[in-house]
This record gives C-alpha cells, sequence and structure tokens, in this order.
C-alpha cells in the first residue's frame, strides 16, 4: 500500500514536472509567435496632453519643426473642380504638396503619371517620391481630391510616433484576412514603411503591377497586400476618446447618422476634436471647412498647445 | 508476487503522472489566458490600451451636456469667455411656432441656445414641456410683427432686470454667443441702440435683418416697448425687421455698426456657403442692392468672429456647432487677431494721417 501510494505521489509530481517543462518550452514559442504576428486589429492613437506636456520649450519648437509631412493628391483631368479647391485650400499647409495625374493638364502644375489605371497612379506616384523626397520627408500622406486634411492636427497625432518605425495609418477597413487602409481617408505612412514599399515593388511576385488578371483588387487594397510582405500592417487612428480621426464621409453625413444613432448627444456622438480627415466633399464645402476650421472660432477660448504652426504664405 | 506489485507501482505511477499533468495543464491554461489577454495591451504603445471605446457613449447618453466631454478640451482656457458671460448679460428669444418644436426649435435647444444667459422660446400657444412662452396670437408670416412686439413686452414685463441686452433669433438662425458678447462689451446697455446685418432701403439709418438677428439694449427695449404704449409706432405691419427698424428710427434708437475690427461682417443673413462662394447668390439678388455696407463675396464676406447665419437647417446646426466648439487645428496661430487695436494697414494708414495733420499744423503755423 505505502509502496502504492508512494509511487503515486512519484507519479503525480513527475506528471506535473514535465508538464510545466512542456508548457514553458511551447509559452515560449508562442511568445515569440505573438510579437510577430501581433493581434489582427490595430489601435493607434493619439498623444495625450500629458505625454506632450513632458516636452520642454525647445523641445516643442523643434517637434513642430521636425515633424515634415509631404502630400500626394492622386488626381485626374474629370476632378478638375476638387484639384482647383485642394490647391487653394488645405493643400498649402502641407510642407510641400504635389500632385500626381494621371495624364498632363494644362491649367495646373502635376507629376504625370501616364496611366489611368488608380494601382499604377499609386504605385508610381509612391516610387517617385521615395526616390526624390526619401531624405527630406519623413512622413507621407497621400489623398484623393474629394479628401479635406487638418495638417496640424495630422502633424499632432505624429508628434511622438518615430518614423523609422513601420507606420501605416488611416481609417481601416477589414476584408476578410485583410486590413488595409481605405483611400478615402487618407494614407499615412512613415519614412520607413516607404522604404519598405520601395524595395517590394522590386518583387513582381509578392507587390505586381498590374493587378490582377482577371479580378483587380482595389489600390488601397493592393497597396495594403504589399505592405504586408514588407512587415508593415495597417493601423487604425483614434482620438484619447477612440473616436476615428480618419473619415471616410463629410461631416455632415456624419451628423446625420449621429442624428439618427444617438439624437441626445450628435456633436459629441459625431466626431472627433481632432479630426485629421473629411471626405466625399465637394469643392465648395472645402471652402466652407477652410473658414470653419481655420477662421471661425468663439473669442475668449485659448489653448495651451504643445506645438505652434503658423499660417502657411499666400 | 514482486512483478505483480512492480506491475501495480508502474501503473499507480503512470496513473499519477497522468494526473499529475492533467491537474498542471488546466491551471497554467487558466494562468496563460489571463497573460493571452493583458498581452495585447503591453505589446502597444498606447498609454491607454483600451480595446472598446463603448465606455465613453454610456456617459454622455441621455444628457445634452457639452461641458461634459471634458477629455478634448483639457487643453482650453475658458476664463474669458466666462469673465464676458458675466459682465455682458445677454437674453435670448427665439422665434418658433408650435409645428415647429421638434423639426427646429429643438436643435437650437440643443446647440447654442444654452449660451444665452437665459433663453426663451416664444410660440403662439404655451408649451410647459419645450417650454415655450404663449404669447396668444395667431401663425404665419403676417403675424411676425405682432408676435415681436408682444415677445419683447413678454421680455420687459418678466426679465428686464435679468440682462443688458435682448437678441431676437428665428428657430433657423445659429447665434455664436461668445462672438456677440465681444462685439457688445464694446457698448453700454444704457445707450439706445441695436445690432444685426443692417440693411440700407426704406429707412434712413437703415434696419436689420430679421432673420440674421438682431440684439437691443436695455435702454434701446425700454424705449420700444413704451412707444406702443404711447402710439410712436405702429402695430400693424407684415414685414417685421422692417416695421421694427423704421420704429427704432422714430424712438431714436441708433443702428449700430456691428462689423468687426477689420470691418468684416458679423451678421449674415444666410449660412456661411452661400457667402464665401463666389458667384453663388447671383448678381440679381435683392442682398446685393439692400446690405447697408458694401456687400463682399468670398472670404472677405464673413468675420472670423462671426455672431449669426440664417437659413440654418437641422443638420447644419450641429455642424456649425461642431465646427465652431469642438474641431480646431492644434497650435495654429489664426492670422486675424481681434485684440490688437488695429491691423498693421490700418495702424500705416493712422499713422500717416497723424504726420499728415501734424504737416499742416506746422505750416499753418508758420
Amino acid at each position: 500500500m505505502i509502496s502504492e501510494s508512494s509511487s503515486f505521489v512519484k507519479g503525480v509530481v513527475l506528471g506535473g514536472a514535465f508538464c510545466m517543462l512542456v508548457t514553458l518550452l511551447g509559452h515560449a514559442k508562442v511568445g515569440h509567435g505573438t510579437k510577430a504576428h501581433q493581434h489582427e486589429h490595430h489601435h493607434i492613437q493619439a498623444p495625450n496632453k500629458e505625454d506632450v506636456l513632458n516636452l520642454s520649450e525647445g523641445e516643442r519648437m523643434e517637434l513642430s519643426k521636425s515633424i515634415r509631412v509631404y502630400c500626394i493628391i492622386l488626381v485626374k483631368p474629370k476632378d478638375l473642380g476638387h484639384w482647383a479647391a485642394v490647391k487653394e485650400t488645405w493643400s498649402k499647409h502641407c510642407d510641400k504638396v504635389e500632385f500626381y495625374s494621371s495624364e498632363n493638364v494644362k491649367v495646373f502644375e502635376s507629376v504625370a503619371l501616364n496611366t489611368n489605371d488608380m494601382w499604377v497612379m499609386m504605385r508610381k506616384a509612391y516610387k517617385i517620391t521615395y526616390e526624390r523626397y526619401k531624405d527630406q520627408f519623413n512622413w507621407f500622406f497621400l489623398a484623393y481630391p474629394t479628401t479635406f486634411a487638418i495638417i496640424e492636427n495630422l502633424k499632432y497625432f505624429l508628434l511622438k510616433k518615430d518614423p523609422s518605425q513601420p507606420f501605416y495609418i488611416g481609417h481601416t477597413v477589414k476584408s476578410g484576412d485583410l486590413e488595409y487602409v481605405d483611400g478615402e481617408g487618407g494614407i499615412v505612412l512613415s519614412i520607413e514603411s516607404l522604404r519598405r514599399l520601395a524595395r517590394v515593388f522590386e518583387d513582381s511576385d509578392k507587390c505586381p503591377e498590374q493587378g490582377g488578371m482577371i479580378w483587380k483588387l482595389a489600390e488601397d487594397k493592393q497597396l495594403a497586400l504589399c505592405l504586408k510582405y514588407t512587415g508593415v500592417f495597417a493601423e487604425n487612428a483614434e482620438d484619447s476618446e477612440g473616436k476615428d480621426v480618419f473619415n471616410t464621409k463629410s461631416v455632415g453625413a456624419l451628423i446625420k447618422e449621429a442624428m439618427s444613432t444617438h439624437p441626445e448627444e450628435v456633436v459629441d456622438g459625431c466626431c472627433s476634436d481632432m479630426a485629421i480627415t473629411f471626405s466625399g466633399l465637394a469643392p465648395n464645402h472645402m471652402h466652407v471647412m477652410m473658414y470653419g476650421v481655420y477662421r471661425l472660432r468663439p473669442y475668449g477660448h485659448t489653448y495651451n498647445d504643445a506645438l505652434v504652426f503658423l499660417p502657411p504664405e499666400g | 508476487m514482486a512483478s505483480s506489485k512492480s506491475l501495480m507501482n508502474l501503473l499507480t505511477f503512470t496513473f499519477g503522472s497522468a494526473i499529475g499533468f492533467f491537474v498542471c495543464y488546466l491551471l497554467f491554461s487558466i494562468i496563460l489566458e489571463e497573460q493571452v489577454k493583458i498581452q495585447p495591451h503591453i505589446l502597444h504603445n498606447d498609454p491607454h490600451g483600451q480595446h472598446s471605446a463603448d465606455t465613453d457613449n454610456n456617459q454622455l447618453q441621455g444628457q445634452m451636456n457639452f461641458n461634459a466631454d471634458s477629455g478634448q478640451h483639457k487643453d482650453e482656457n475658458k476664463n474669458i469667455a466666462e469673465g464676458l458671460y458675466q459682465k455682458v448679460k445677454i437674453l435670448c428669444w427665439v422665434m418658433t411656432g408650435p409645428q415647429n418644436l421638434e423639426k427646429k426649435a429643438k436643435h437650437v435647444k440643443a446647440t447654442w441656445a444654452q449660451r444665452c444667459n437665459k433663453i426663451l422660446f416664444m410660440s403662439s400657444e404655451e408649451n410647459k414641456d419645450f417650454p415655450t412662452v404663449g404669447l396668444e396670437t395667431k401663425e404665419g408670416r403676417d403675424q411676425l410683427y405682432w408676435k415681436t412686439i408682444k415677445a419683447f413686452q413678454y421680455v420687459y414685463d418678466h426679465y428686464f432686470d435679468d440682462a443688458d441686452w435682448f437678441m431676437k433669433a428665428d428657430d433657423d438662425t445659429y447665434v455664436i454667443l461668445d462672438n456677440l458678447r465681444w462685439l457688445l462689451s464694446r457698448y453700454s446697455p444704457e445707450q439706445p441702440i441695436y445690432f444685426g446685418r443692417r440693411f440700407k432701403p426704406y429707412v434712413k439709418q437703415g434696419y436689420m435683418s430679421g432673420g440674421a438677428g438682431y440684439v437691443l439694449s436695455k435702454e434701446a427695449l425700454k424705449r420700444f416697448v413704451a412707444a406702443f404704449k404711447t402710439n410712436k409706432c405702429s402695430h400693424s405691419s407684415s414685414i417685421e425687421d422692417l416695421a421694427l427698424g423704421k420704429c427704432m428710427e422714430i424712438i431714436n434708437v441708433e443702428a449700430g455698426d456691428s462689423r468687426d475690427t477689420s470691418g468684416r461682417e458679423t451678421f449674415h443673413p444666410f449660412v456661411p456657403e452661400h457667402h464665401l462662394i463666389r458667384g453663388y447668390l447671383p448678381k440679381t439678388f435683392w442682398y446685393w442692392n439692400y446690405n447697408y455696407y458694401p456687400a463682399v463675396e468670398g472670404p472677405g464676406c464673413c468675420s472670423d468672429l462671426a455672431v449669426s447665419f440664417h437659413y440654418v437647417d437641422s443638420v447644419t446646426m450641429y455642424h456649425l456647432e461642431y465646427l465652431i466648439y469642438h474641431l480646431r487645428p492644434y497650435g495654429y496661430s489664426y492670422r486675424y487677431n481681434p485684440d490688437s487695436a488695429k491691423n498693421p494697414e490700418e495702424q500705416s494708414k493712422n499713422e500717416a494721417l497723424e504726420d499728415n495733420q501734424k504737416l499742416k499744423q506746422k505750416v499753418s503755423e508758420n
């Protein structure tokens, strides 16, 4: 009896020890696994006031100037009205903006890409951008001419993010297994992401120039696929309260939605105070947004902001 | 005998090890599950590694309190605005009717109305729930002047001592109270004066557009109410703003200049888009002939510190509320500074004028 019970106890101890060993080994492997394959849906947030208060005066000035954003606007001749509006309004707030057009247009200066295919346009635009500007800017913002962007809020959002890390930020959508940034809301790439993208463009297996023979993939999805091969994953941008800062709809459309879903607190339910983009805007609306964002305000409300941005020339 | 015993031992040993393994496995799987939940938060760089944004919505459900949204407004300093709120007391009354309470007045109440020191909704009939004041009139465009007279009478009878200025607006007008206070802070409520979007026809000193809203000083209100008791002004008219304007002239209440320090209009008879977009309002439109000051379209149309817009539908009410009180460009240094004495152009113009006058004086002395 005693010998049996002792052998039983020995068995239990050995079984436990063996199990512990196996689990720890397996956990170490799993641990590495989760690091490489981070959980599917990334949320990336704006800096909090506390983060920003830790910076000294000198650091703040330097920071304001150190975040350099290059804007790529993909246009076609049919977008002339929107193109003009973007040119006259928010794009002036980029450190540099260039219009990448499907074809040369007499009225406006642009980089002619000589193709009508959106994916080919996007590829070429990114490739040219990387070749020409890789040493001059650390963040690259791509938008369509129906989008309105507030570059100051974009810079604030990027404040404590290291551009030598692979960031790919915007309004994300999940399509099956693929999470991609919706082009309508604007696409933000860090210089590191752009570098990796330029490299994977050389690989026609992973990142073909022609989307697909039979079944063409939308250009923003195609971009996500190519980036995924380089280990860059889409991240959804939110403010400190979890609201999206990149929007694929206009303020009006979002307000209508908020009026039906939460009629008691429409404005709070609608949009972020630090919103960066709205989309689906007509050219007139861009001018109204410029007035509403950069001019119209209530007297007697001041802010203690950590960054300083001066109005652009003209 | 021995072999069966050792066999027993072996069996119990194996059985024991199986149990040990199983129990240990259970324990570990429970512990690991907890860790898996925590891990994503650690792998993220977010100081607030939250996954669900739902907690915030629950806070504000059913409440119309914009001040509860403290998260986004942590950097905001409202001292000056709050000081003006105490110093320049404004009573607002909104012209509405029973059929418009849910369609229009509700959205006024949900947005700018709460920023008045006192808000009243004036209707032909009383509604205790909304609430609205019942003026005991009929509804309709031809009743507007009569409603206006009765509304101002009601305000005078019940709230005269509670405010310095008395603002009338429609239920499709959006008013920016902070900017109205800034405009009025330069004047005294004892002055007989009123402000709005000044129109020039029919009245020598001009009259104020009804839709863009207008605001009477305490003294102006006193005189207006008295004018009806003494029959100085007539009670009947089908054009509310014109009739009021005529009355103001009769009782010597000045039609003030509501433009900002750079000469831009602050009260607007239309929504921003109609004023900002060149060519939106056709050149044959009545508006161009009515404006007292030269009418401007494009960016010069409208002050940064605009006071009102008109023909604002429900969506646009919230749109304006969002653009004015919520969305802002972080760190941006605005071009127009309302507190600089004059803008640089004007300042150098004035200096040149002064120099010229000094020179003339010197010459005349010699």
